[in-house]
């Protein structure tokens, strides 16, 4: 009884699994087809030709936005969480009504949805002249994602470093600096790991922000240049395929190797989030 | 609190012998002072604008020069007199409920058949969950080649059983939905894995105790599963709002907003006015709306579950 119930679970789980491929398995079969062959989208072409891939990376210029890409995420992470935790630091340790107000006024800044402020936000950037420089979006990126950023080392540093330890290491002499570096920061790897993977994330993956503030060519990002190039080659649908498999390519292979990471971090940001 | 059972990555600390109180110090300068970089931040990139931005809802600037005219309530006026916006808006709204809807069915129903004994789990749950990680504007662009007219994957099928091909991303009867289920296929995952972790939380002894007291699956579901999960849903429903209410990415990728205004949401509509019509005293006014819609929804949906749990 209980081998056959396994049985149908698992040919339900097989069932679900192959239609959650199927896009993907589409997305290959089309990129390695070159413009003249119009065969079915669902049928692999029977000679191989990478041609596909290496005009995509050419003509959208990949490589910078690929380079773009990793300098954007990384700042932006990095400042993240130093900004973050050390935030987090005085909210979770001193519970004065002063901070408690802080506390909830930086988290409620979540449910500012960053599309709606678009007009005013890119007038701004136009103002001091952040139009298509990588601080201006860094610096965009970083406000956006602060509050949860906030919230994640808010929350773990309360529940699970004790304060006993501040004070045992305050007795000893070091400064509170000292102790949020030494001390506390080095416990935080949890949460910072959580951190690291749902922003780093978002970042990576932004068009709403980039495709506004990254117009020149040599700014572009992934999705701005996957964009622009989708757009002028929407025709040639093999090559453009190819473009899309790249641009998702470096994130597909981080997420295979720290795939436990990704579930247990994600979930962890939104269960609290 | 020093609830440490809740975290799941914690390692034990040791806790100094010693507990006597700390003698009062100063010691250089307070702590508090840490997360002033933070304030300066966004009230720059985020408060500044966003005030900023109801001013620029009440004149008629055009998005580059430097003046603008005050024009009182004209934009509003505008805003709800024009029939399009009850279109955008009502488009706004699918996908915000629509995929919510079912991201949160589809993901229970998993969630429920991976908590099953079965083979392959793993696996299973990555390929449900890889989506999450890649640009919804790249998932876009992977659904218009099954979804396109000229040579799409569907139509493959649909010709292959003697109908015509059909334009589906050029029906404005369809192709909200589709772009409703392109995002619902690539978030489900998220609401899956919340499900995943609520469902192993329950204990087995409820169900032992209901199964010998006779009740069915369908009565311990209804009774014992749904209620215990009220965190999880709480939790998915309000994400799930958020996301697909701001929708964005799938949709410049799939149909532009297109034909017309027939898949336009107020953020491609606002993209749309700023950009390529310089009607930014306009779009800073719809911003607003879109602002107004998310938080009152968001913040209903968040309250009605909140009392549930408390009920629960």
């Amino acid at each position: 009884m209980d081998k056959q119930k396994k049985v149908v679970w698992t040919i339900l789980g097989i069932t679900v699994s192959l239609m959650h491929i199927i896009p993907f398995y589409i997305l290959m079969t089309t990129s390695f087809k070159n413009s003249s062959d119009f065969s079915s989208k669902w049928l692999f072409p029977d000679y191989l030709d990478f041609s596909n891939f290496s005009n995509a990376w050419t003509q959208a210029q990949m490589g910078t936005a690929l380079f773009n890409n990793v300098v954007i995420t990384v700042i932006s992470v990095t400042a993240l969480i130093v900004l973050g935790s050390l935030a987090a630091y005085p909210l979770a340790r001193v519970a004065s009504r002063l901070n408690k107000v802080m506390y909830i006024s930086f988290v409620a800044v979540m449910i500012v949805p960053p599309l709606t402020i678009l007009v005013p936000l890119y007038k701004f950037i136009v103002d001091i002249g952040g139009l298509n420089t990588i601080w201006a979006v860094v610096l965009v990126h970083v406000s956006f994602w602060l509050p949860l950023t906030i919230f994640l080392y808010t929350g773990f540093i309360r529940s699970t470093i004790p304060k006993e330890l501040d004070e045992a290491a305050m007795i000893d002499g070091a400064s509170r600096l000292q102790i949020f570096f030494r001390v506390v920061f080095p416990l935080l790897k949890p949460v910072t790991a959580s951190v690291i993977i749902i922003t780093g994330m978002f970042v990576w993956n932004d068009y709403q922000f980039s495709v506004f503030f990254l117009q020149d060519k040599d700014a572009h990002t992934i999705t701005v240049a996957l964009s622009q190039f989708f757009s002028q080659y929407s025709n040639d649908v093999g090559l453009v395929a190819a473009g899309s498999l790249l641009g998702m390519l470096p994130m597909v292979i981080v997420f295979l190797f720290l795939q436990k990471y990704f579930i247990a971090g994600l979930s962890s940001g939104s269960v609290k989030g | 609190m020093n609830n440490t059972s809740s975290s799941p990555h914690l390692k034990p600390v040791e806790s100094p012998e010693s507990k006597k109180p700390v003698p009062k110090k100063k010691r250089g300068f307070h702590i508090n002072w840490l997360y002033v970089p933070v304030i300066i931040l966004m009230s720059v990139f985020i408060i500044y604008p966003f005030l900023n931005g109801v001013r620029i809802s009440f004149t008629n600037w055009n998005g580059y020069s430097q003046t603008m005219n005050w024009i009182g309530l004209d934009n509003y006026i505008r805003m709800f007199t024009d029939p399009n916006t009850w279109l955008i808006v009502k488009n706004t709204l699918i996908y915000g409920i629509g995929s919510t809807i079912l991201q949160n069915g589809i993901g229970l129903l998993y969630a429920i058949l991976l908590n099953k004994s079965m083979k392959f789990r793993a696996v299973t749950r990555t390929i449900v969950y890889l989506p999450v990680i890649i640009s919804p504007l790249i998932m876009g662009y992977i659904w218009y080649f099954i979804f396109q007219y000229n040579g799409g994957a569907l139509n493959d099928i649909i010709t292959l059983f003697g109908f015509e091909p059909a334009n589906l991303l050029g029906n404005p009867d369809v192709n909200v939905w589709l772009i409703t289920f392109v995002n619902t296929y690539q978030f489900l995952g998220i609401a899956m894995i919340i499900y995943l972790a609520g469902l192993q939380g329950i204990s087995k002894d409820y169900y032992e105790a209901a199964t010998l007291d006779g009740a069915s699956s369908w009565q311990q579901f209804k009774n014992i599963t749904l209620p215990l999960l009220i965190p999880s849903i709480t939790i998915n429903v309000v994400i799930n709002l958020i996301n697909g209410l701001k929708l964005f990415d799938v949709i410049i990728a799939m149909t532009n907003g297109g034909p017309g205004y027939a898949s336009q949401s107020l953020s491609t509509m606002m993209y749309q006015l700023y950009f390529a019509r310089q009607d930014a005293g306009y779009a800073a006014a719809l911003g607003n709306l879109m602002f107004l819609i998310i938080v009152i929804i968001s913040l209903t949906a968040l309250i009605y579950l909140r009392r549930k749990e408390v009920e629960a």
